[in-house]
């Protein structure tokens, strides 16, 4: 079973057919999304080709956050797609919900209505950074970002640093002054 | 005469030579003054929460846990990398990158998360006063955030324990 994964994997794993799905977004990142169609960012040496209805696609590009409006929509245009099917938010509406993410008609990110698999962040993201997921989701390239967590750990009283105290409490010496 | 114009236009579309370019395979140089995403510098932060309160995305959190730890998160999701936080940090301790490969399976890896030390007055143990009521009206609640459903609350009185802050939108889907 896994070899014959494997090998539809490697004959049927590289065209994609995406369907441009714009939930109300404000079209810069349509823009974007034409741009990596024109021959200079040529998408589909990938195998990538826009079509025109969802039940012909593999790939659901999301532009924009889920509103009030049209969340049915997208809703059914996902629900429409044959089963093995991706579904990326370019932008940040579709990733977080953009800037106008509490106002009264947008619902938040497209997650909150169909499962996202994806996520390209940018106020519209460059054609590079678009061609960049595209390769992420093919397995080209490994997703450079990770969380960072930092702390500041110096800190630098004494009563945070009980063992550095020494003596009796009538002359208590913090040790790292005395070094100072 | 159609022929000619079918060899016209070969020769033009030969003349173009290739134009793609062969992005994924050799990395392609951001151009002057692009903005990517910010980077939080934990050893110049001083915790003043002024980028969070010019955010226009409200993507900084800043929770205080105790008096002397404060919490600052970027989440990263809905940034425009408009650069405003970057304007205002007195320190420079945010810098904004020419980072744009962030595309991820994870959105929780965008997130920055820097632990403060927060100096206390030796005397009194306080940071600062705290704000007086109309101070606090104009402070979009950054010292409640609630960092760990990710939720940014505009109101102190709605931050209970068992409380949610902010209600979801239920969707009503057919």
């Amino acid at each position: 079973m896994s070899v014959l994964a494997g090998l539809c994997k490697k004959l049927f794993g590289r065209s994609l057919w995406v369907y441009h799905a714009n939930s109300g977004g404000c079209n810069g990142c349509d823009i974007e999304v034409l741009d990596v169609l024109t021959p200079y960012y040529d998408a589909e040496r990938f195998g990538i080709r826009l079509v025109a209805s969802p039940r012909h696609a593999d790939v659901m590009l999301c532009q924009g956050p889920a509103m009030r409006s049209t969340s049915k929509a997208l809703r059914r245009a996902y629900e429409a797609m044959p089963a093995p099917k991706l579904v990326f938010a370019i932008g940040s509406c579709a990733c977080g919900g953009g800037v106008w993410f509490d106002t009264y008609n947008v619902l938040g990110p497209v997650e909150k209505v169909v499962p996202v698999d994806f996520y390209i962040p940018g106020c519209p993201p460059r054609p590079e950074a678009i061609i960049y997921g595209v390769a992420v989701a093919l397995g080209l390239v490994d997703p450079k970002v990770s969380p960072v967590e930092v702390r500041q750990l110096e800190y630098p009283f004494p009563r945070y640093h009980p063992e550095d105290l020494e003596g009796e409490p009538p002359l208590v010496v913090y040790r790292k002054m005395q070094t100072l | 005469m159609s022929l000619l114009s079918k060899v016209r236009e070969a020769v033009i579309c030969l003349q173009a030579g290739r134009v793609t370019l062969p992005y994924p395979a050799v990395p392609r140089p951001t151009p002057e003054g692009f903005r990517g995403r910010p980077i939080f510098d934990a050893n110049r932060c001083i915790g003043c929460a002024g980028c969070a309160n010019n955010c226009p995305a409200r993507e900084i959190l800043v929770v205080d846990v105790c008096q002397e730890i404060r919490i600052l998160q970027y989440l990263g999701r809905r940034c425009t990398y408009c650069g405003r936080c970057a304007e205002v940090c007195p320190e420079k301790a945010i810098t904004m990158s020419r980072d744009f490969e962030t595309a991820t399976p994870r959105i929780g890896d965008l997130r920055q998360r820097l632990e403060l030390f927060m100096g206390a007055c030796q005397r009194c143990g306080r940071c600062f006063p705290e704000p007086s009521p109309l101070e606090a009206l104009k402070l979009k609640g950054y010292r409640f955030d609630d960092v760990a459903s990710e939720r940014w609350i505009f109101r102190a009185e709605t931050f209970l324990p068992g409380f949610p802050p902010v209600e979801d939108i239920p969707i009503e889907l057919d």
